[in-house]
């Protein structure tokens, strides 16, 4: 999370290149050198929309052709048959984007990956073939020089690109808010791990549709003003591949996930595609395409992380040497905020489940479990390789819905919520492998934890450095997550799961993998938390140091609970004892008592 | 024999429907080959596909290299050296550039690195779309034969000799590579290191070689799909477009990472092509498979042969 001057700096810088622009503007006569210019911005403006959903949240679109095709169209199809003044329309663009990114948003965020990429790439291409048949082959503006004003037909080129401007500065601007929030850093997170964001309480799902719409609304009226500024619309010109790629290209070239990124990569590569193409185009039509090409091969090979990260590294690494800003102040500021429980402990049942069954295929993983938790317990669940635990842990928190059964949380049913809405409930949980948020910084992995409770982002900053004091992590706030040994991403996961203040925290294979002495720590840590009154549930498949930990038992075999109760009672139970180390060491067990 | 014409029509879209489905199939095979063993969606698949198309090409017609052949056996045998030809140029991409950005290595940073593969074959495509624009110009052509405008009857049914002859073809080739897959010592570790590429890698299998044959081998043979087909339609440069859903369609439609699937699927676009020209404008065919394409998405990722192996 960037501190505000950092963010009035950026405006200044934004002031500065739009300045800049206008001076480039003024000194440019020549009316061809005018237009590269507005489509520098236009491409810009499409690069920077296309980078809100795809370069913050990773969710890559393939087909971003599809919002500045309707735009378009919108405006070339408003004029020629509502007489409709681009003035209107464009504004309009933003609304059928909306609506376009809501349509496709809907169901293809259901899809990850590769299968996401496959979807968004063929919407482009399916409409394409859709305007082609509605006979919209070429379609041009009508002209209308008795009210040029009126229709933004203007004959100095310049206008346009001052348009192309406003259009590009609050993009960026627009940008800025969303990088320097908790939307933009909820995105960050889905991008670098989903399933952990979830978990954490962002409503991933809201995130992302929030992202498209603002994306495709952007996206479209770039594409409205662009139909103006050409005065053709075709459907190859607009929902083409290249259409689609184009911000692709300008951003990875740029830099991904950045506000300059795509705005750099706009004004190197498009005068140079465009230039190439007049000074060559007739020789060699293709040469765009060409440079686009070797373009983006040659920055994924040498500077995968485009130039403006390059860059800043390189800068970075200079002013690294400088202190960085003392974080203690503002901790002793805000350790105020201490992590109370949202209740005072009672004697009470916390979760309660009741014949929870889950197949998979054929696997009943889970069979019928029935288990109660008590209101400020530290109860561990044991059970070997493949008992169903994390499938356990995985029903409960809302990653998987269970085929039978029903879950309450302190008199809620949790059966069929999705994981933010189980964590917001007041149920934290950390995974079995680690899912750091790799490249943000420890402070901001818990950060985003936060956002549930925290009534704006400088509270949520305040309530992650007192989480990160509790588990006694927070001289290694700024830290990049990526960096940390398994115990101090064991303590800050913890950290994160303990920021929204949960009733209940499942804790996951939490000690699998330290060293004997980290041991000692985290479990100091966890009856810490218990003590503060937060209920624990955590999984182990090693008794050893469980027994030591835990106020009480549950033992899961083939997705059975086997037994349940004290630790002295578990140890001595035969069934446990078989579940463990078989049945043929029971018999010895048998034969050599007799 | 009279039939109605609802029911000719039906017939005949079917049938038509499966002897283009057969050309599908192959290049859907040789996609399927690379994204079943490499897990990369290479975008300028059918770009390469164009290759083919302009390889066999020059060979039947511009250079009159084959011209001595006849204008039966020449297209065909164009069609298979267009593999070869395309094989060795995927092996130069893959060699220098699509190698650095994928295998073992690249496969566990997913985000960034997934993503770096595609862009790579994004780039691809548009140096060689672009380039061959530039080599072959924009004029759409397509080889003539005594073929192409002869039609057998069967029946009620009219179909295309060229088609008919591509069609055997690529079943026979088909056939080909399955036994490949299945039988050689190449096509065993092609299939290791596609199912489970660690392992491969500890069972002494070389996966980036693998990578490479198969990199090869599936725009080869999607090469040769092209060769085949460029006998009986005209094409330009960017005739790749058309084809790439046709092709992720198909191999979606099977089961990303089945080769069998990818035939099946391949097959089965074809015929919904055809058919879709029964309820839908002839300029909506393609629209109608990308509607196929996003439900199978939608209702079955996995496809009719693929596994949906999901991890929490």
């Amino acid at each position: 999370m960037k501190d505000p001057p950092a963010s009035k700096r950026q405006v200044w810088a934004i002031a500065g290149f739009a300045l800049a622009t206008l001076a480039v503007a003024a000194a440019v006569g020549n009316s061809y050198y005018q237009l590269v210019l507005t489509q520098v911005l236009l491409w810009a403006v499409l690069s920077l929309a296309w980078n809100i959903l795809s370069g913050y949240s990773g969710y890559f679109s393939f087909g971003h052709a599809v919002f500045w095709g309707l735009g378009a169209y919108t405006v070339a199809l408003g004029m020629i048959y509502l007489d409709l003044t681009p003035w209107i329309s464009i504004p309009l663009c933003a609304i059928v984007g909306v609506i376009a990114a809501a349509l496709i948003g809907y169901p293809t965020f259901r899809l990850r990956g590769h299968y996401f990429a496959l979807a968004m790439l063929a919407y482009p291409l399916a409409i394409l073939y859709v305007f082609q048949w509605l006979g919209y082959q070429e379609v041009t503006l009508p002209m209308k020089r008795d009210a040029a004003l009126l229709y933004m037909q203007f004959t100095e080129p310049r206008v346009y690109a001052g348009l192309a401007l406003i259009l590009l500065v609050a993009t960026m601007l627009i940008s800025l808010r969303v990088e320097n929030s908790r939307f933009g850093m909820s995105l960050l997170a889905i991008k670098q791990n989903e399933p952990a964001a979830e978990a954490a309480g962002i409503d991933t799902w809201r995130w992302k549709m929030q992202a498209i719409m603002l994306s495709g609304a952007l996206a479209a009226m770039a594409g409205g003003l662009y139909s103006v500024v050409l005065l053709v619309v075709t459907p190859e010109t607009v929902f083409g591949m290249l259409v689609s790629a184009q911000p692709l290209i300008l951003a990875l070239f740029g830099g991904v996930g950045s506000l300059w990124g795509p705005v750099i990569g706009a004004i190197v590569l498009v005068p140079l595609a465009e230039v190439l193409n007049a000074e060559l185009g007739d020789v060699l039509p293709g040469i765009q395409g060409v440079v686009y090409g070797v373009a983006i091969i040659a920055i994924i090979l040498y500077a995968p992380e485009g130039v403006y990260w390059r860059l800043k590294d390189r800068l970075g690494r200079r002013r690294a040497a400088m202190p960085r800003p003392a974080l203690h102040k503002q901790q002793t500021a805000v350790s105020v905020v201490t992590l109370a429980p949202a209740r005072p402990a009672a004697e009470g049942e916390l979760l309660v489940l009741r014949g929870i069954g889950i197949s998979f295929g054929g696997l009943r993983a889970l069979d019928g479990v029935d288990l109660t938790v008590r209101e400020g317990a530290l109860h561990g669940i044991i059970g070997p390789n493949g008992a169903g635990k994390t499938t356990l842990f995985n029903v409960i928190n809302g990653f998987l819905p269970p085929d039978r059964g029903n879950i309450a949380f302190a008199g809620t049913t949790l059966t069929g919520l999705r994981p933010n809405r189980v964590c917001r409930l007041g149920i934290g949980r950390t995974f079995q492998v680690v899912r750091a948020f790799r490249r943000m910084t420890v402070l901001e992995n818990v950060i985003v934890g936060a956002f549930v409770r925290a009534r704006n982002d400088l509270a949520a900053e305040g309530m992650a450095i007192a989480a990160l004091e509790r588990v006694g992590l927070a001289e290694r706030a700024s830290d990049l997550a990526g960096g940390l040994p398994t115990k101090h991403l064991r303590l800050m996961e913890l950290a994160r799961a303990l920021v929204p203040r949960p009733k209940l925290l499942l804790l996951d294979e939490t000690l699998a993998g330290l060293a004997h002495e980290d041991l000692a720590d985290i479990l100091g840590v966890i009856r810490q938390v218990q003590r503060d009154g937060v209920t624990v549930l955590i999984i182990e498949h090693t008794m050893q140091a469980m027994v030591q930990l835990v106020d009480r038992f549950s033992v899961l075999d083939h997705g059975r609970l086997i037994a349940d109760g004290t630790p002295d009672e578990i140890v001595r139970d035969p069934r446990v004892i078989e579940a463990y180390l078989g049945k043929k060491w029971m018999d010895r067990v048998a034969v050599a008592g007799t | 024999m009279v039939l109605p014409s609802f029911l000719a029509d039906f017939l005949q879209a079917l049938a038509v429907g499966v002897i283009v489905g057969g050309a599908y199939a192959l290049m859907c095979i040789g996609l399927g080959i690379i994204f079943g063993s490499m897990r990369v969606i290479n975008f300028a698949q059918g770009d390469f596909l164009m290759l083919g198309m302009y390889a066999a090409f020059y060979l039947t017609t511009g250079y009159g290299i084959l011209a001595f052949l006849g204008a039966y056996a020449g297209p065909i045998i164009a069609a298979f050296l267009a593999g070869p030809i395309v094989f060795a140029v995927g092996w130069v991409l893959h060699r220098f550039i699509v190698s650095r950005v994928t295998g073992a290595g690249a496969e566990q940073s997913l985000g960034a690195g997934a993503y770096g593969q595609i862009i790579v074959t994004l780039g691809l495509s548009l140096i060689l779309q672009n380039g061959g624009l530039i080599l072959f110009g924009s004029t759409p052509t397509g080889i003539r034969t005594p073929l192409s405008r002869a039609s057998f009857t069967i029946g009620p049914l009219l179909l295309n000799q060229a088609r008919c002859v591509s069609f055997f073809v690529a079943v026979v080739l088909v056939v080909l590579v399955y036994l490949f897959l299945s039988h050689t010592r190449h096509g065993k570790a092609l299939r290791a290191a596609a199912d489970n590429s660690t392992a491969a890698i500890y069972m002494g299998i070389d996966v980036d070689r693998a990578h490479r044959i198969a990199w090869s081998l599936g725009v080869g043979i999607t090469a040769i799909a092209g060769g085949l087909l460029a006998s009986s339609q005209s094409f330009q440069p960017y005739v790749g477009f058309d084809f790439v859903i046709v092709m992720y369609a198909g191999v979606v439609l099977g089961g990303l990472g089945s080769i069998l699937g990818a035939f099946w699927g391949g097959l089965l676009i074809g015929i919904v092509q055809q058919m879709s020209t029964l309820v839908l404008p002839y300029q909506l065919q393609n629209t109608a498979i990308f509607v196929v394409f996003l439900l199978i998405i939608f209702l079955r990722p996995q496809g009719l042969f693929g596994r949906l192996a999901e991890r929490t």
